[in-house]
């Protein structure tokens, strides 16, 4: 075996960087109906990221402008080629409300995640590794929050930050800290599952048996080793995000139409045109709703799928067309140390 | 019983090539394998991990994963099953081949009870009444040697123990009087006394149902114990076939004889044994360990008393010596060994570390003598951090202790380490998945041996090991024992391990120390029973020998 090993050792090269960054991985690893899912997703995300980085120079007119060159738009125009998706009820362009739209869904999305993933994993690690009563009451805590609909949780915290009205900055931040406090228990939660977990296994107990520090644990040994799903949630939660700040919107918690652009609160508005027949100031703002979600729904999901070995799915093995020789030196290693399997953590 | 003559061909395998699609390519696991077996004889594949065999017994019941491709000719009856449709090979399972696994605990479902399992193998071929089902398990309960099988056919698998649990495996492989069972490392799970009955209970499959078994195994005494034929594998190919005898007598190819080599023989240790006592009596110091009635105890579940793991234990662990710990699952040795590394509390008697009583000891007081004490785990594919390199991980008890400020500065101490434990120094920029698990558990020593402790722990070292591996990691730690002169307290079932490597053995039955001395006297005239049950009950390479033996257990049996 040890003969076979040494031979082969010069052969294992690193992969190039490139391929190790962790959506490019599984890009390059999927096949099939698995493939055309994350690759549709990411169409759908990078669509959405650049309309939301362009917004600016795309965008026909700005989101609170009424008017150009001192003649207002008018209210609830049709399409037509100044306003190519008409105007609201509120007299602004939808075309470019959808637009912006996008900019303040992503700000709140990255404000939402970032506070939510600082907070839930250094709990959810702290919780896990030490246990005892910290963790039962911040377990009960975490369940309870979990246990309130998110959304009825997102308006008070709405409320409790910024009166239910606001600016630009504050609407985002009150939006971004109320899905916040609706996340934290998600990431609490898998953290702390997977810290318990990672606990358990012998490299932790060795670390323990060489006397090092809780705190050297916690951070070297098991965080990393902790957080493989993460990516996961992230996108998944990013979609969840993107519905609950429609919700808020929707539900007259957003953010005021001078400030910011919110496809919620255009929905909100829209209501009444529905019945009148007007549909353009509905059906846009929805469909970009739908559409984001379903982007970062399918990234969710199909990274997943990959990141299971047993649910991904695998060219064919292709019987003859292995050289034997090749073949033969790197079957030991396949099967005991499952190629592959280990190497899915995030190792950007 | 089966359908077959004695001898005439069970299975047939020819020129089988199985091919897996893996992240890194595709791999051919098997490769080109021709083999036969007859009714009434026991095949035994032998062969390292990862050399095919398993994958070759799955194929013989259409077992292998999607990811898999398999091409050449499995003939079981008239059925190839390589190409047969589903429906066709559903029909085969259970009738013409079946399976006993190697984890009996995990292939029983455990909210059904065992003779409902037993039933559902026999509903899916063919129509039962409940109470014939029934009648009829009971029948195959009694014939694999399960006491009070009327009664015992309600229980549930937690109700047996783990010998009896193999039993009920190959019970229902049995219930359909297959004509071929394959029996994958159907031991590997089990205890050595128990692991004795249930090769009885295979041979008496063959003998009187007149199965064919494929045995797959990589202990060479299992496969002297059973098997009429043995064929080698080695990386996805079939090096040699040969019956029994003639193999263990005369092995021609170059991979079987190296792999008989490596195989642990009672009684190779005496010599090495007599010589270190010699050289440790020149100088006199006190013992790094010390138990007096040690007792530990695990805290029961609210109403229930706790479990006591260890029972009032005595030993010793003098400077430079090294004491094997042997006993099966269960028995306490590895919740010693975590005692004494600090892992697990001590809960009565007495247990004296380096001079520091572990009876209620804080963690913070023995912090410090934890750069004294090196531990290395059973199982070397989860005793690293897998996202650290080599070279980090056995810096670590560096950083930890202070005597480097971080990894690089480590570098240095940690190349030596590495020398020392025989890796090429450019190991220690691989990741351990990239090791082999002999290479694993080398670095493992290297980790455990960094601050140069005075004691080792050493919990089961080499079981997750194949026997080639485990005869150079057990080399290494007997020359690296030599070198650094650490005591070492060694854990292991494997009663030939301990035997090469420990000074003195003790011998541990159900939490506690029944027999404990030099290897000569443990081995050689042991004086408890359960000592002399393990001894005769453990398999030698050699299939003579190994027939004489079993007569000897039978005997021993019987008195007790």
């Amino acid at each position: 075996m040890s003969a076979t090993t040494a031979a082969r050792n010069p052969g294992i090269a690193k992969r190039p960087l490139w391929t190790r960054i962790p959506v490019v991985h599984q890009l390059r690893q999927s096949v099939g109906l698995q493939r055309g899912m994350l690759v549709a997703g990411l169409v759908i995300v990078a669509i959405f990221l650049l309309t939301a980085i362009l917004a600016p120079v795309i965008a026909p007119y700005g989101f609170a402008q009424l008017s150009v060159a001192g003649k207002t738009f008018g209210a609830q125009q049709a399409p037509s080629p100044q306003h190519v998706l008409g105007t609201t009820v509120g007299g602004y362009d939808v075309l470019s409300r959808t637009l912006w739209g996008a900019q303040t869904a992503l700000f709140v999305i990255v404000l939402a995640i970032v506070f939510s993933i600082f907070i839930g994993v250094l709990l959810g690690l702290v919780s896990g590794y030490l246990g005892g009563w910290l963790d039962r009451v911040l377990v009960v805590v975490a369940d309870a929050i979990y246990a309130f609909p998110s959304l009825l949780l997102a308006i008070v915290m709405s409320i409790v930050i910024s009166g239910g009205q606001s600016n630009l900055i504050g609407g985002v931040l009150a939006a971004a800290i109320s899905i916040t406090v609706v996340f934290v228990p998600q990431y609490f939660r898998v953290i702390r599952a997977e810290t318990v977990r990672v606990k358990s296994e012998a490299f932790v107990e060795s670390a323990k048996v060489l006397g090092a520090s809780s705190f050297r644990i916690m951070f070297r040994h098991i965080l990393r080793n902790s957080t493989r799903t993460l990516p996961l949630i992230l996108t998944l939660n990013a979609s969840e995000a993107i519905l609950t700040l429609a919700g808020l919107g929707f539900l007259g918690f957003g953010i005021e139409p001078s400030s910011a652009s919110e496809w919620g609160f255009d929905l909100n508005r829209s209501i009444s045109d529905v019945t009148a027949g007007i549909w353009w100031t509905s059906v846009f703002p929805g469909v970009a709703i739908v559409l984001a979600v379903l982007g970062m729904t399918l990234v969710g999901e199909s990274l997943n799928d990959l990141a299971d070995p047993r649910l991904r799915t695998r060219r064919r093995a292709a019987g003859a067309t292995v050289p034997p020789g090749t073949s033969a030196a790197t079957a030991p290693e396949a099967s005991t140390d499952v190629v592959g399997d280990l190497e899915l953590g995030p190792r950007s | 019983m089966s359908g077959l003559a004695r001898g005439e061909q069970a299975v047939g395998i020819t020129d089988l090539t199985v091919t897996f699609a893996t992240d890194g390519g595709d791999v051919r696991a098997v490769d080109g394998v021709t083999l036969s077996v007859g009714a009434g004889e026991v095949l035994a594949i032998v062969g390292e991990s990862g050399s095919g065999k398993t994958v070759t017994a799955k194929t013989i019941l259409g077992l292998l994963p999607e990811t898999a491709t398999a091409s050449g000719v499995v003939l079981l009856g008239q059925d190839n099953v390589v190409t047969v449709s589903h429906k066709r090979l559903r029909e085969i399972r259970g009738t013409g081949a079946a399976m006993v696994f190697q984890e009996p605990s995990t292939a029983l479902n455990p909210v059904y009870t065992v003779g409902w399992q037993i039933a559902e193998g026999l509903r899916a071929h063919g129509k039962y009444s409940r109470a014939e089902a029934k009648a009829k398990a009971i029948d195959i309960l009694d014939k694999v040697g399960i006491p009070n099988a009327a009664e015992r056919v309600n229980y549930y698998p937690h109700q047996f123990s783990g010998g009896q649990k193999q039993r009920v495996v190959i019970a229902m492989a049995l219930v359909l009087d297959p004509e071929l069972i394959v029996a994958d490392e159907p031991t590997t799970a089990l205890d050595v006394t128990v692991q004795a009955e249930i090769l009885d209970l295979l041979r008496r499959c063959r003998d009187e149902f007149n199965t064919a078994i494929v045995l797959i195994t990589h202990n060479m005494g299992v496969v002297a114990d059973l098997a009429d034929r043995v064929a080698v594998m080695y990386q996805g190919k079939v090096v040699e076939e040969a019956d029994v005898t003639s193999l263990f007598g005369n092995p021609q190819h170059e991979y079987t004889r190296r792999l008989l080599a490596a195989v642990p023989y009672l009684g190779s240790g005496t010599i090495r044994t007599q010589e270190r006592a010699a050289e440790r009596a020149l100088t006199v110091s006190e013992p790094l360990v010390v138990a007096r009635d040690l007792e530990i105890e695990y805290p029961g579940r609210l109403g229930r008393g706790g479990f006591r793991a260890v029972n009032r234990v005595s030993f010793e662990i003098g400077a430079r010596e090294v004491l094997g710990l042997v006993g099966e699952s269960g028995s306490g040795k590895t919740t010693i060994g975590r005692a004494i590394g600090g892992l697990t509390r001590v809960t009565g008697g007495s247990l004296t570390v380096l001079g520091r009583e572990m009876l209620g000891v804080r963690e913070r007081q023995f912090r410090p003598l934890r750069s004294e004490i090196g531990f290395v785990f059973q199982d070397p594919a989860t005793s690293f951090n897998p996202l650290l390199s080599i070279a980090e991980c056995v810096a670590e008890p560096l950083i930890v202790h202070g005597r480097a400020r971080d990894a690089r500065s480590a570098r240095a101490r940690v190349d030596e380490l590495l020398e020392a434990v025989q890796l090429p120094k450019a190991f220690g920029d691989r990741f351990p998945h990239e090791l082999s698990g002999g290479q694993r558990q080398r670095a493992s020593l290297a980790r455990a041996l960094a601050l140069q402790p005075r004691l080792l722990i050493a919990d089961e070292p080499t079981s997750a090991l194949d026997v080639s591996v485990q005869a150079r990691v057990l080399e290494l730690f007997a020359e690296l024992q030599k070198e650094f002169g650490f005591a070492a307290l060694f854990i292991s079932h494997d009663l030939a391990v301990v035997d090469i490597l420990a000074d003195r053995i003790a011998v541990l039955y159900r939490g506690e120390l029944v027999e404990e001395g030099t290897g000569a006297e443990v081995l050689g005239a042991p004086r408890h029973p359960y000592t002399r049950r393990l001894l005769a009950s453990l398999p030698v390479p050699d299939p003579a020998e190994q027939a004489k033996r079993r007569d000897e257990l039978r005997l021993l049996r019987n008195e007790g």
